[in-house]
């Protein structure tokens, strides 16, 4: 067993500080609250910061700072306090997206359902009222990785990928949801359409989530996503946002 | 004063590529921007001006272009045959582009990326606090025939410069250090990592480059069950089949696949140009040596403008020769040579 944290250097590009080997909640919280502890810190040698699922990674041009310096520091700052039970970060927001999950524009909920053991009915149920929170974000720009769903939603990845899913497809795997970006393959499970704009490049505002942040996908009918496509052209695809505390 | 530059024809990867954006990691977003840092800071130089202004970063091949003012051009990167009016250029060297002439640049001779810097730089929209355009991410678009793209305010009118074409455009050795995951591979397999000869693959863009060899695969342990991490450019990540991939300015932010080293910042830009085909090699160096190359690089890149050199020119190439004042400034035709200097 390696104990954890861990300190590693990524390439000449900065430090990693992992939290666990797997996913888990109170390792996401740590690497969110260290992310956040980093920030108010304002190195002056650390370009910017970013979390992964269970980590954060934090750029420091390691041609001109030692990794052995950064990682002194580092195990100074990690030592101020027990970072899983660390608060989650402050300004986090809870957001309600109205989800289709008709066969035509979730053509894999059927099989994901399957794949979870429930019928397609209870599925929709589950996904519909599950809160999810905003893990990370990767892949591509304000793409949230959201979970934990209940356990046997742990469904593996497909084995070839789906050529295209469009953007604000949700999909599922391994416990999490995504929203994407931009029409993109996945060898997740297209398993609800939604009209959320997580990037939105020529707004003041370009991206829409932050991790921490929370969120639903009520149910709503193919027409009745049409109509709030129509309607709001805000990016928000209809969502209810309020502030959590 | 400042123009428009008009695009009559474009290659399929035109785009408009700076420095890129920092202060978006943690958003999905990665720094991007040019290809080939060095091609910039030479393109700066040549014109006498800032490395934060955008250029034209075009792949494989050039286009047509005609500016509606005089302009100034420089040339970098790839050498790509180019000409003004029909009067050959010399790459890696800056020109002047009167109003209305016509500018072609064709293919590349070797390499991959050739940039197009104009003075004053192409003046293309912000978008949170860069001009670079990331196709993937649906910042901009490539350039397209018809295109108008607003150009800079220029400062300087100084033009016939030149730069020593460094060889970074054949492949050749990379060095890469060790990363976070590098323990995840055996020893033997880092091994016969460091010796093999890998060819750049045709599947190359600017998100990675597929690197192809008769060695078969490079497995790390346990390899399906590696978590996501963060991804930097230069990360030589290996696929499923043990292919690597080295990954470029516009790679994602995250990935799972394990990553066996990263090149160091410094040589990216030589993986970048390696032509489909070339040959490349990757050796282990420890962090003491990288962080001295990357010391030389950045020492290397201030001196840029100490090499510049003025172009030769050979009158027979000159078109209007009687526009050229070919006797002026340090000697007169007329003076005493001998007289004392005023």
């Amino acid at each position: 067993m390696t104990d954890f944290p861990q300190i590693r250097s990524v390439g000449m590009s900065g430090m990693l500080v992992q939290f666990a080997e797997k996913v888990s909640e109170p390792a996401n919280r740590a690497a969110l609250a260290f992310r956040a502890a980093l920030q108010a810190a304002e190195w002056s040698e650390v370009t910017e910061t970013s979390t992964s699922l269970v980590s954060t990674f934090i750029a420091v041009d390691l041609a001109r700072t030692a990794p052995q310096a950064m990682t002194a520091k580092l195990q100074a700052l990690l030592a101020a306090q027990d970072w899983f039970h660390a608060p989650l970060p402050a300004g986090r927001t809870l957001w309600q997206v109205p989800c289709a999950y008709d066969e035509a524009l979730a053509p894999q909920l059927i099989e994901a359902a399957e794949a979870a053991g429930v019928s397609p009915e209870q599925a929709i149920k589950e996904l519909s009222t599950s809160r999810v929170r905003v893990l990370t974000i990767g892949f591509a720009p304000g793409q949230p990785y959201m979970g934990e769903l209940p356990e046997h939603w742990n469904i593996p990845r497909q084995q070839t990928l789906t050529k295209s899913v469009p953007p604000g497809a949700l999909v599922v795997a391994i416990r999490q949801l995504i929203v994407f970006t931009n029409a993109s393959p996945t060898g997740w499970r297209h398993v609800g359409q939604t009209a959320f704009q997580t990037f939105r490049p020529e707004a003041e505002m370009p991206f829409a989530l932050s991790p921490g942040d929370e969120l639903c996908f009520p149910a709503v009918t193919a027409n009745e996503l049409r109509k709030i496509t129509a309607k709001d052209t805000s990016g928000n695809g209809g969502a209810q946002q309020e502030a959590l505390t | 004063m400042s123009g428009t530059l008009h695009v009559t024809s474009a290659g399929p990867s035109i785009t408009i590529q700076d420095q890129g954006r920092l202060g978006y990691l943690s958003q999905g977003l990665n720094k991007s921007g040019v290809a080939d840092t060095t091609a910039l800071f030479e393109g700066a130089a040549l014109l006498g001006q800032s490395s934060e202004l955008a250029a034209l970063e075009m792949v494989g091949m050039g286009g047509t272009f005609h500016s509606d003012t005089d302009s100034r051009i420089a040339l970098t990167g790839a050498p790509m045959s180019a000409s003004i009016d029909g009067t050959p250029l010399t790459w890696n060297a800056s020109h002047a582009l009167p109003a209305g002439a016509k500018l072609v640049i064709g293919g590349a001779r070797v390499g991959t990326y050739g940039y197009l810097h104009v003075g004053g730089g192409i003046d293309g929209p912000v978008r949170m606090g860069s001009r670079a355009t990331h196709i993937s991410a649906g910042l901009g678009a490539a350039i397209a025939l018809g295109d108008a793209l607003p150009i800079g305010k220029d400062k300087s009118q100084t033009t016939g410069n030149a730069l020593p074409q460094e060889e970074r455009f054949d492949g050749g050795q990379i060095r890469v250090v060790a990363s976070m995951q590098t323990d995840l591979f055996e020893q033997d397999v880092r091994d016969r990592f460091n010796q093999t000869q890998f060819r750049r693959d045709p599947r190359a863009n600017r998100m990675g480059v597929r690197m192809d060899s008769d060695e078969g695969g490079f497995f790390a342990n346990d390899q399906l069950n590696i978590l996501s991490e963060i991804i930097v450019p230069g990360d030589i990540q290996i696929t499923g089949d043990g292919t690597p991939y080295v990954l470029m300015c516009e790679c994602g932010t995250t990935g799972g696949y394990p990553r066996i080293g990263t090149v160091i910042p410094c040589d990216l830009n030589r993986v970048a140009q390696a032509p489909a085909g070339a040959t490349l090699c990757f050796s282990f160096v420890s962090h003491r040596e990288a962080e001295a190359a990357e010391r030389q690089a950045s020492t290397e890149r201030k001196m840029l403008a100490q090499r510049i050199y003025p172009l030769v020119r050979d009158p027979h190439t000159m078109r209007d020769l009687l526009r050229y004042q070919l006797v002026s400034g340090a000697i007169s035709a007329t003076a005493d040579p001998f007289a004392e200097e005023n």
